[in-house]
């Protein structure tokens, strides 16, 4: 950890500040975050690493430079300038990206007043992610040090839970984190199977969904509906306004859904309704529909990596392979990790794509999952994902392999070209009792 | 109180009387009249009579007087004036005995309670036992009410005797034996008051005292009453108690338990061996999955026969969803008769569990097409269960002296073509079919008046189908047969004709008189010829094909059991975690389940070669606290449940043992959750996939408890609990309280005077007498602390604090305790307490000199231990070395078993995995899992399994369409789910730590 001292005070022009900022990070109360970096005001180089680019490709001894926050020169023959770190023997990345996230909207689970996930109602479109995104969560900043930099926020709960944002993970304030304001819509579609509720007479275990047909109905109503609301004359209507992203093609429809009927339908259903871009989230009966999929070009956020099989029957290792296997039939796959515990869990981000890799998946692959294809797909590649001159310097330097949990270790970070904080509350606490410890010793 | 007790004696009393009313009416005064008691001898002649199983008569006589049998034999001496009935061509068997009916006794419901009311801990009945759930008082006979109509439905399906009970609670107490003879009333009916005694696993309705909440709870309850239905035998108790005084006096009786399932079977037998009693046990029908445990039991089975429907897969979307265990379960459950016929264990058939007993012959005769012998079935229907109730010499067969319960039949009684004809109940006639009635099906000329009709009779004899036609239109008709009556309605016009006729048994002619427009006019139906006999054969039972048992009986169940092996791994990269490190191109020799030999270049001698060149060799996995593998996992009923153990639960079948398995996990500690202060036992298992659950624990394994701190057992998230502790200051005299009362248990105990065996007292005895370790569930400073304070008073360490995750605070006093920790590598967050959990925990507390585990308490991540193990080396930069042993020997050491494994070390157990890669690498996967020297998972046989599986299901689907093409009912597409359990999973909670 003495090397990201280090180079924080490389960071800082003047001895003094340097002394500052130190005691600063000694000091911080308990409960306080990690101050945002400012933006970037030196060109800044890292030298000699191997640089993984995030779409495929692999520099060796690579030098990036990076000025303004955007990426100027990439290669292996380019030229150094600015603040030069040393990347030699380390490994380069573009920041990860969390996809269909809960991060910022809930602090602690257990603790009800700490959640802001999932608003009251069925259909909520016009419900905004954005504006309840916690930038100073203990949570959030917990993600940086693994090299998890950028999330999608996603409500949860309902038919239609709202409309997701795209943030990076280093900022004062929501306004400062967003990258991509209200990028998707959320429609969770009805399951066509259900648990038997037991209380009502029906028969313990997951059984056939007899109200399926009704509740896609439902949606169908809803879509047709929105989709005539701007040609009637009537009020003002919110959620229906916020649906109209959909049909002109500004906002995404991400389509959570699990099994090969679901999916079917919801992706047949979507196109029907002149949906522009769509998105499954889940998939993972995925495999079963890998025609329909390539035939729309639809992409699929799996299904949490390190999860169970869904069934006794299935192969142990279904959860880890579903996303190489889709990727193998062509799909567009980004990993993403909704379900038990998925705010604090989403800084093993890496290590899913890592599980996939021990499935056979090349490993520049698995890479694509957590940085281009995530950008691809959640619409912000044009600046994120990779490596390229011109895109965002959002990007982070590990000692070695950051897809492998045993080599994961970050020592540089940086979002828009800022250089962030590697420190968080977790490593305050780690600092106050080793140092007890030692001076006891 | 004083107003339960009489109520109670009074019910005894009357209960009494009635024994007595039953053989001794002539006392009774007679105001109605002269005396009109006449009775009778009866003849049965010319059947075909099966006495008992093993018993039948071709052509015989049976002869019977007052309700009872008077003889039976070939050639019976009739006494004069006896009434002969001739059933030449007919059978007579001995009518059925259900030995587990509620027959007239209608449970309590819950309908008194109110969801979501405030716990009730304590029992609010005086003057009976602590736990409400224990019922030995109750005598079903106080709330018998014969009821008449389902008595009729009983006899339909060959029945004249039924045993019924309350079906309510864990004892529910005596059962009354009851003749299905609606003719008379209780006083004859009624053969027993006080029958036998009945058991189960399952609380009360009429109760909602919360102890027990658990399967174990159940278990341990009836242990301790047991005990103390001894002491209070031996008069230790000086107040009443009434249903320990009514189990004393029931003991005597038959005891039969009901199980629900086959795993329950063999709990119930276990606890019945421990104090001397020989359950017969109700059982659910699945039990041949481990027919060789169940023989081992030496109990009397009572079977149900709700074999499961197929599952209708004809919609592809919906098939996928069944899993192969449960469709196995439809296609082998019809053997399960069979299994117990074949094994010579001794069973008894019920109808409990079906909709109705209309449907229990046709089970019959399934289990009859699957293999099971005729004798066994009808033994299982009258013989068995008179033997389980002890009135052999009563009921069962047709034997001189018993009790005249019999059918008539046409034929083989088990022949879906035969026709049941009449049940006999205690010397009264039923009928169910008029076997007299005259065939009178044919085609016929009506004339009625001057008008001519066609009609046809069909169908069976004694229900004939009518069809009435004048030229081409057809005419409504409706037609009666009965008692040699026929009466037809014809409905011409809007116009109703009533024809009415006695069938004479000697003329094809019907003759009779109709009215017609209110004037009376003479009929004649002239036969002119025979009805085709329609083919009314009962749907036959096709039999299928019966797919193999697997061990255990699901999807990547093993065929055969695995075996230890010797086996030579040549050329590893060895994790000794001994003084050695880690040892390259080393080769290990496994034999007899120990590891033999490591070194370089080893002979191969007899060995089977695996080639582990590039790969690495570790200890088995060991995790100090999963819930996997358990029934349940939380006794949460009270603050301490000390007398439960996770050892009663232990669920052999859960695919996550498999899949933990797959993940390099060996050996886990199965610990009871964190629902109170003092949870319970543990079960320190190897995950032999396959094996019972006996078989997966250690051998002497050492004893080990769950305690809990924190949120969990203040029950913070609840908003109707009252239970005391409700904080952290109360936690801490909780059990200074527990472990005050244990060291003067201990010492009464020890002092030779007598004193009441309590079974939590027990175990909370063995800690402070150092037999019996902790594992304490924990989060924050403080109460690690006070819990360490707490042990050091009674003079005892506290052996292990798992969770842990403030422990990095405290692990200077932790050290100093001599306590170890076993963390999770990096949650947090999860809720208020873990707040200030950070992933440098483990590292600091290894680096403080702690003895550090990382634990799952979790099914999923519990198979990826190798990867939370490298979490510490990013964490707080652990040595690999130091982090491997994190998941291996470090928990080996935590639960006292590193004498045996945790190691790669001579002499120690062969539990070992071989991995693809680097262990501590997210690449890295376990591609041989061996336990004692047989391989439990493989990865290429893995891939065989899942073929078969496709293979096996694919094949099932197809006999389930067969079945639904063939006209069979079906049931909709279904997977059952097991909850996945943490530490506070209840009844209605998941997902907690």
């Amino acid at each position: 950890m003495n090397l990201v001292y280090t180079n924080l005070i490389k960071k800082v022009s003047t001895a003094a500040y340097a002394c500052l900022y130190a005691l600063l990070l000694v000091c911080i109360p308990l409960n306080a975050q990690q101050t945002p970096a400012d933006p970037q005001d030196e060109i800044t180089s890292i030298v000699g690493a191997t640089a993984h680019i995030g779409n495929g490709q692999v520099i060796e001894n690579c030098i990036i430079v990076f000025e303004n926050g955007k990426i100027i020169r990439i290669g292996a023959d380019v030229t150094p300038s600015g603040l030069i770190i040393d990347g030699k023997g380390k490994h380069v990345y573009p920041g990860f990206i969390m996809p269909n996230s809960t991060l910022g909207l809930g602090e602690i689970d257990a603790v009800r007043a700490s959640i802001d996930e999932d608003e009251v109602g069925s259909f909520l479109p016009h419900i905004r992610s954005i504006i309840a995104y916690n930038t100073e969560s203990k949570v959030v900043e917990s993600m940086r040090p693994n090299g998890v930099l950028m999330g999608q926020i996603t409500p949860r709960g309902g038919v239609i839970s709202g409309t997701s944002s795209v943030v990076q993970f280093d900022a004062w304030n929501w306004e400062d984190a967003v990258v991509k304001e209200d990028d998707g819509i959320h429609l969770n579609w009805p399951g066509s199977f259900s648990r038997g509720r037991v209380r009502l007479g029906e028969a313990p275990g997951i059984i056939p969904n007899k109200n399926y047909a009704k509740s896609v109905d439902e949606i169908k109503t809803y879509f047709r509906n929105a989709i005539s609301y701007p040609k009637a004359k009537t009020r003002r209507h919110l959620p229906f306004e916020a649906m109209q992203g959909l049909f002109d093609g500004t906002k995404k429809l991400y389509v959570h859904a699990n099994a090969a009927r679901e999916i079917t339908d919801a992706v047949i259903f979507a196109k029907k309704m002149g949906v522009k871009h769509v998105v499954i989230v889940g998939g993972y009966e995925a495999p079963q529909t890998i025609d329909l999929l390539k035939k729309h070009q639809i992409p699929v956020l799996a299904v949490r990596t390190q999860s169970l099989p869904a069934s006794n029957d299935d192969d142990y290792d279904y959860p880890y392979k579903l996303p190489k296997i889709l990727a193998d039939a062509g799909i567009l796959v980004g990993l993403q990790n909704a379900g038990d515990m998925e705010r604090m869990n989403s800084r093993n981000l890496p290590f899913y794509a890592g599980q996939i890799v021990g499935q056979g998946l090349d490993k520049e692959e698995a890479l694509k999952m957590i940085t281009s294809n995530t950008a691809k797909i959640l619409g912000i590649d044009d600046a994120y994902g990779t490596l390229e001159v011109g895109k965002s310097a959002t990007l982070f330097v590990s000692k070695g392999d950051a897809l492998d949990m045993r080599t994961n270790q970050l020592t540089h970070a940086y979002i828009d070209g800022r250089a962030i904080s590697l420190e968080s509350h977790q490593t305050t606490l780690w600092r106050r009792y080793m140092n007890k410890y030692n001076t006891l010793k | 109180m004083k107003q339960n007790l009489r109520k109670l004696f009074f019910g005894v009393l009357w209960a009494i009387c009635c024994i007595h009313v039953t053989s001794a009416q002539d006392y009774f005064p007679n105001n109605s009249g002269v005396n009109d008691t006449y009775t009778n001898y009866t003849a049965f002649t010319n059947a075909h009579i099966v006495i008992s199983p093993d018993q039948t008569i071709k052509k015989g006589t049976l002869l019977i007087k007052d309700g009872r049998i008077v003889e039976v034999g070939a050639s019976v001496k009739l006494p004069n004036g006896t009434e002969v009935i001739d059933l030449d061509g007919k059978s007579i068997y001995p009518s059925f005995i259900d030995v587990y009916s509620d027959l007239g006794v209608t449970p309590p419901s819950a309908g008194n309670f109110t969801r979501g009311g405030s716990q009730q801990l304590d029992t609010q009945r005086k003057g009976y036992y602590w736990n409400e759930h224990i019922r030995a008082e109750t005598n079903a006979f106080d709330q018998f009410n014969y009821d008449s109509k389902k008595a009729e439905e009983l006899r339909k399906a060959g029945f004249g005797l039924v045993n019924t009970h309350v079906k309510d609670g864990i004892v529910r107490g005596t059962g009354v034996l009851v003749a299905l003879n609606s003719t008379d009333d209780n006083e004859t009916r009624i053969l027993d008051v006080r029958s036998a005694q009945y058991l189960s696993f399952n609380k009360s309705r009429a109760s909602r005292q919360s102890y027990p909440s658990s399967l174990m709870g159940a278990i341990a309850l009836l242990r301790q009453m047991y005990l103390d239905a001894q002491w209070y035998a031996d008069g230790h108790v000086k107040t009443q108690d009434l249903s320990l005084a009514a189990l004393n006096k029931n003991a005597s009786l038959p005891q039969i338990f009901y199980a629900g399932s086959k795993l329950n079977a063999i709990r119930a037998d276990k606890i019945g061996d421990e104090f001397g009693i020989q359950y017969t046990i109700v059982g659910n029908g699945d039990e041949y999955q481990i027919i060789d445990q169940i023989k081992k039991t030496n109990a009397t089975f009572v079977l149900p026969l709700n074999f499961p429907k197929a599952y209708d897969v004809s919609n592809p979307f919906q098939a996928d969803v069944v899993n192969l265990g449960d469709m196995r379960y439809w296609n082998q459950a019809p053997t399960n008769p069979k299994a117990f016929a074949k094994n010579n264990i001794p069973f008894a058939f019920t109808t409990d569990q079906l909709k109705s007993p209309a449907n229990f012959m046709s089970n019959v005769q399934k289990a009859i097409k699957y293999g099971l012998d005729e004798k066994r079935a009808l033994a299982a229907l009258t013989t068995v269960p008179a033997k389980i109730l002890g009135k052999s010499s009563l009921v069962g067969t047709l034997e001189k002296g018993k009790i005249a319960n019999f059918l008539i039949t046409s034929g083989n009684i088990f022949d879906p073509e035969s026709t049941l004809y009449e049940n006999w109940v205690q010397g009264k006639k039923n009928v169910l079919k008029d076997y007299t009635a005259k065939d009178i099906s044919g085609k016929y000329t009506l004339q009625l008046g001057d008008k001519s009709y066609d009609m046809t009779l069909s169908g069976a004899a004694d229900k004939p189908k009518i069809e009435v036609k004048k030229g081409d239109t057809k005419i409504s008709a409706k037609v009666n047969y009965s008692e040699g009556w026929i009466g037809i309605i014809l409905t011409e016009d809007g116009k109703n004709s009533r024809l009415k006729a006695r069938v004479k048994a000697d003329d094809t002619t019907l003759k009779g008189k109709a009215v017609v427009d209110s004037k009376e006019v003479a009929w004649t139906a002239t036969k002119t010829g025979d009805v085709e006999k329609k083919d009314s054969k009962p749907r036959e039972i096709k039999v299928h094909e019966i797919v193999p048992i697997t061990y255990p009986n699901e999807a990547f169940g093993f065929k055969e059991l695995p075996k230890s092996e010797t086996v030579l791994f040549k050329n590893a990269t060895v994790w000794t975690n001994e003084a050695e490190g880690i040892l390259t191109e080393t080769d290990v020799l496994v034999k007899k389940g120990k590891i033999a030999k490591i070194g370089k270049n080893l002979p191969k001698g007899s060995a089977r070669v695996i080639d582990a060149t590039g790969k690495h060799l570790t200890a088995g996995i060991i995790d100090e606290h999963t819930h996997i593998a358990a029934t349940s996992v939380n006794e949460g009923g009270q603050n301490s449940s000390a007398e439960v153990t996770m050892e009663d639960v232990i669920d052999n079948e859960d695919i996550n043992i498999y899949r933990n398995l797959a993940g390099g996990v060996t050996s886990a500690q199965i610990l009871h959750g964190s629902a109170n202060p003092i949870g319970g036992q543990s079960a320190i298992v190897k995950l032999k996939w396959g094996e019972t659950g006996e078989n997966m624990v250690y051998d002497n394994a050492p004893k080990f408890i769950k305690f809990a701190l924190g949120e969990n057992v203040k029950q913070s998230r609840s908003s109707t609990s009252t239970r005391f502790p409700q904080t952290r200051m109360g936690v801490e005299q909780l059990y200074i309280d527990y472990f005050q009362r244990a060291k003067e248990y201990d010492a009464l105990k020890k002092s030779g005077k007598p004193y009441r065996k309590d079974l939590e007292m027990e175990v909370l005895a063995e800690i402070l007498n150092k037999e019996r370790f902790i594992t304490c569930h924990s989060y924050v400073q403080s109460e690690i602390n006070m819990l360490m304070k707490v042990a050091e008073k009674f003079n005892f360490t506290i052996n292990t604090f798992t969770h842990i995750l403030e422990g990095y605070k405290v692990a200077d006093k932790m050290k100093a305790h001599g306590a170890g920790g076993s963390t999770f590598a990096d949650w947090w967050a999860y809720k208020f307490e873990v707040n200030d959990a950070i992933p440098y925990n483990a590292a600091i507390m290894h680096d403080v000199g702690i003895t550090t585990a990382i634990n799952s308490d979790d099914r999923e991540m519990s198979r990826r231990l190798n990867q939370e193990a490298s979490k510490p080396v990013k964490y707080g930069g652990v040595s690999e070395e130091e982090a491997w042993k994190f998941v291996t020997l470090n928990p080996a050491k935590l639960l006292h078993i590193d004498d045996r494994v945790g190691s790669v070390k001579v002499g120690k157990d062969a539990d070992l995995v071989l991995w693809s890669d680097h262990p501590l690498s997210v690449y890295a996967k376990a591609e041989k899992t061996m336990i004692d020297g047989a391989i439990y998972f493989d990865i290429d046989r893995d891939k065989q399994m899942r073929a078969d599986i496709r293979l096996e299901k694919n094949k099932l689907i197809d006999m389930m369409l067969n079945e639904k093409a063939n006209g069979a009912p079906t049931q909709a597409p279904k997977k059952n789910v097991k909850r996945a359990l943490h530490c506070d999973s209840l009844d209605d909670s998941n997902h907690e730590h």
